[in-house]
């Protein structure tokens, strides 16, 4: 596929493929355009800078946030790839720069083989459908001067071809069941709605545009934990019903493995380690995953005090200025001076995932329940 | 200092002596324009030296309130303290006049928050805000108050502690600023801490580091810790005995080996099914349905009956424990364990 999609031909053949995505788009798992093989969203090296500016006439630059910086993720079709750090790491800036509200400052986002940054116009609209989000907070989140039912139906002024007029009323209706909603409520405002319920909202609209992807920015953390239950286990109904890919974004490391098929672990703008569930929680390999895991508190009684403890000192480096090296060198127990001169490729060093540690070594760090 | 697991269990058996705390029948009512909300219904409980007692809940359970009641940082009006005793140290601090409350509470029992950097003053440096306790309570110089101030940042582990002395609030991260209101709770070596939500807006590497903090400052000292969070692993990590609350009342209460692996009430069960573990994949969760109750309105009968999957009503309830009429009390059910629930050996199985 020709990169230049301003060219006619090229155009037309992207406005065919987008029809047809939109007829089959509800409930079916496969439609055309990519092969079985291909990844559904590539992330290649991504990087995001911000800026630090000084003064306010004249405005100069004087360093930059390397809030991404270089970032390589796929997500498959019917996927969900966890992406786990703690603040400041850099994973929400992914989300924005995933769902087009940030411009990438370098690398690339493919979408069913395409880059997301050379589409044209038409192109990126039909993008901005299928790849949805749902943010953290239910309550800034949704604008409180609508009603559930315009701000569920929202999208299908953009996107009128998903809906026709005359039935929409009783397709946010629906919508608004099917996350469990009641569909009476559909002329209600936010506020009269708990936190879970709103978090519903915020699902029944990214779903209204029939998404491939959707990606959820801690859609759990701001809720309670019976509640987060209930979310988590919806989430997952959908994906079986609408073939959905999901990149969720959580501090929580339990939550994430729950619901995830592979986990990444980010820290400080790129990723230290991925693999399947098992790989990333069973054998972690890189000294921050370890450190990571060993920090959270378990639930069962009859575990406690198993846990390997290790207690990282200090704090995060500033991402306006990151060690030379590897990113993680500052607060490790291991690091070398080769760590502060060569930053470290996330391969597999014989582990069966890729860390990006020179001195990777699968660890385990939280008990297997054996119960 | 180890203490006898059924400390709080058996509250008013005074199998440890005298508890540093005893809190009986506190009731908190907040009176909005839109009707009285009843955000504390009556909670009972002890702490005793060198004990951990976590008071679980999720938000709107009446945890904070009722640790704001204790320490007197209610805003009156809308809230107000409808009953109940808080006895501390012989004195009821309910009671008190407000002078005579301050000298009380102020060396003998302190508060950290969840949100340190609101709860710190902006435009004092933290040495000026550390060292405050030492002004007003013992009349130190200021000088001298410095000097303390420094010590005490270096025993909450802030590096380069007699540098930062004058860095204000901002100037710090997340985790360190917690360790300057630990700092400041810490100062006058109080017998009992009150920690609301420590770790919740902090990372889990940092929530690990400032947990091991209190735990080691509570071993060294001795003193009491109330420990009020949301969080199950929290919980069990840190705490020795745990009360769960539910719409404003305390509806379990044991040590938290027992409550964690056996739960007696449906509500805890529902709580420990809801939480994805870090330990295992896991299959399906199986969340409570519903949502937690508007304080206003609070269900009849048990609180937690609309959303309680073992609920009986009408026919199928035993006389007198309809779960839709007849509210059940906090009782001990087996030996070191309360709950309310009209059906908690069945939930327990014995």
């Amino acid at each position: 596929m020709s990169d230049d999609s301003s060219r006619p031909s090229d155009r037309d053949q992207e406005v065919a493929r987008a029809a047809a995505g939109a007829t089959t788009g509800s409930g079916a798992s496969e439609h055309g355009g990519t092969t079985a093989s291909e990844p559904l969203l590539q992330l290649k090296n991504l990087e995001k800078h911000f800026p630090l500016t000084q003064g306010i006439v004249f405005k100069k630059t004087v360093g930059h946030v390397r809030a991404v910086d270089g970032v390589t993720l796929t997500l498959g079709r019917g996927e969900t790839l966890g992406l786990v750090g703690e603040s400041g790491c850099g994973k929400s800036t992914v989300a924005k720069l995933l769902v087009a509200l940030e411009k990438p400052s370098d690398g690339q986002i493919l979408y069913k083989g395409r880059d997301v940054a050379r589409m044209g116009r038409r192109d990126l609209k039909q993008y901005r459908r299928e790849v949805q989000i749902i943010f953290q907070d239910p309550y800034a989140s949704l604008n409180p001067r609508m009603t559930v039912g315009d701000i569920v139906a929202e999208g299908w002024s953009v996107h009128a071809d998903i809906a026709p007029k005359k039935g929409r009323l009783q397709r946010t209706q629906e919508l608004m069941d099917r996350v469990g909603l009641n569909p009476d409520f559909v002329n209600r405002y936010p506020h009269q709605f708990s936190g879970g319920q709103r978090q519903r909202i915020g699902i029944a609209r990214a779903l209204a545009l029939q998404p491939e992807v959707i990606v959820c920015d801690e859609p759990v953390s701001a809720l309670d934990v019976s509640v987060q239950a209930q979310v988590v286990n919806l989430l997952e109904d959908l994906q079986d019903d609408f073939g959905l890919s999901y990149l969720f974004i959580a501090h929580d490391l339990s939550v994430v493995r729950h619901i995830s098929d592979r986990v990444a672990v980010m820290y400080l703008g790129s990723v230290v380690e991925e693999g399947t569930d098992s790989d990333v929680y069973g054998s972690p390999s890189h000294p921050y995953t370890q450190a990571l895991l060993s920090s959270v508190p378990l639930h069962e009684p009859h575990l406690r005090g198993q846990k390997d403890r290790i207690l990282l000192q200090g704090d995060v480096p500033s991402p306006a200025n990151p060690p030379s090296g590897c990113r993680f060198r500052t607060r490790c127990w291991k690091a070398q001076d080769i760590c502060a001169t060569e930053p470290p490729a996330l391969v597999d060093r014989g582990q069966g995932h890729p860390a990006a540690c020179h001195f990777a070594e699968a660890r385990s760090v939280v008990p297997v329940d054996v119960e | 200092m180890s203490i006898s697991s059924g400390a709080t269990a058996a509250p008013r058996g005074g199998a440890v002596g005298s508890p540093l705390l005893a809190v009986d029948d506190l009731q908190v009512e907040f009176r909005t324009g839109s009707g009285v909300v009843n955000a504390v219904n009556g909670i009972s409980y002890t702490l005793a030296q060198g004990e951990t007692l976590a008071i679980l809940g999720e938000s709107g359970s009446g945890k904070s309130v009722s640790a704001q009641a204790i320490m007197g940082i209610l805003d009156t009006p809308p809230a107000h303290i409808t009953g109940g005793t808080v006895v501390f140290e012989g004195r009821d601090l309910l009671t008190l006049p407000p002078e005579e409350q301050r000298q009380v509470r102020g060396p003998g029992i302190s508060m950290i928050f969840q949100d340190a950097l609101s709860a710190l003053n902006p435009v004092y440096s933290v040495g000026f805000q550390i060292g405050e306790m030492f002004r007003a309570h013992q009349g130190l110089s200021k000088k001298d108050a410095k000097r303390k101030a420094v010590e005490l940042m270096d025993r909450v582990r802030i590096p380069a502690a007699a540098q930062r002395v004058n860095d204000y609030p901002h100037q710090f991260s997340g985790g360190m600023r917690q360790r300057v209101m630990i700092a400041m709770a810490i100062a006058l070596d109080p017998k009992i801490l009150i920690a609301d939500e420590p770790t919740t807006a902090l990372d889990v590497t940092v929530q690990a580091q400032v947990m091991d903090l209190l735990k080691d400052l509570q071993r060294d000292t001795g003193m009491g810790l109330i420990l009020i969070t949301h969080d199950l692993g929290v919980v069990n990590e840190v705490a020795d005995n745990v009360a769960v609350m539910y719409a404003g009342r305390i509806v379990e209460r044991g040590t938290v080996d027992d409550v964690f692996s056996r739960p007696a009430m449906p509500y805890t069960e529902g709580l420990m099914t809801s939480i994805p573990r870090v330990e295992a994949k896991g299959g399906r969760l199986v969340p409570i349905s519903g949502q937690p109750p508007n304080l206003a309105r609070i269900p009849s009968g048990c609180p937690f009956h609309p959303r309680c999957p073992r609920r009986r009503i009408g026919a199928e309830a035993a006389p007198g424990r309809d779960c839709a009429v007849d509210h059940p009390p906090l009782r001990l059910v087996v030996p070191g364990r309360e709950a309310a629930c009209h059906y908690s050996e069945e939930v327990l199985g014995v």
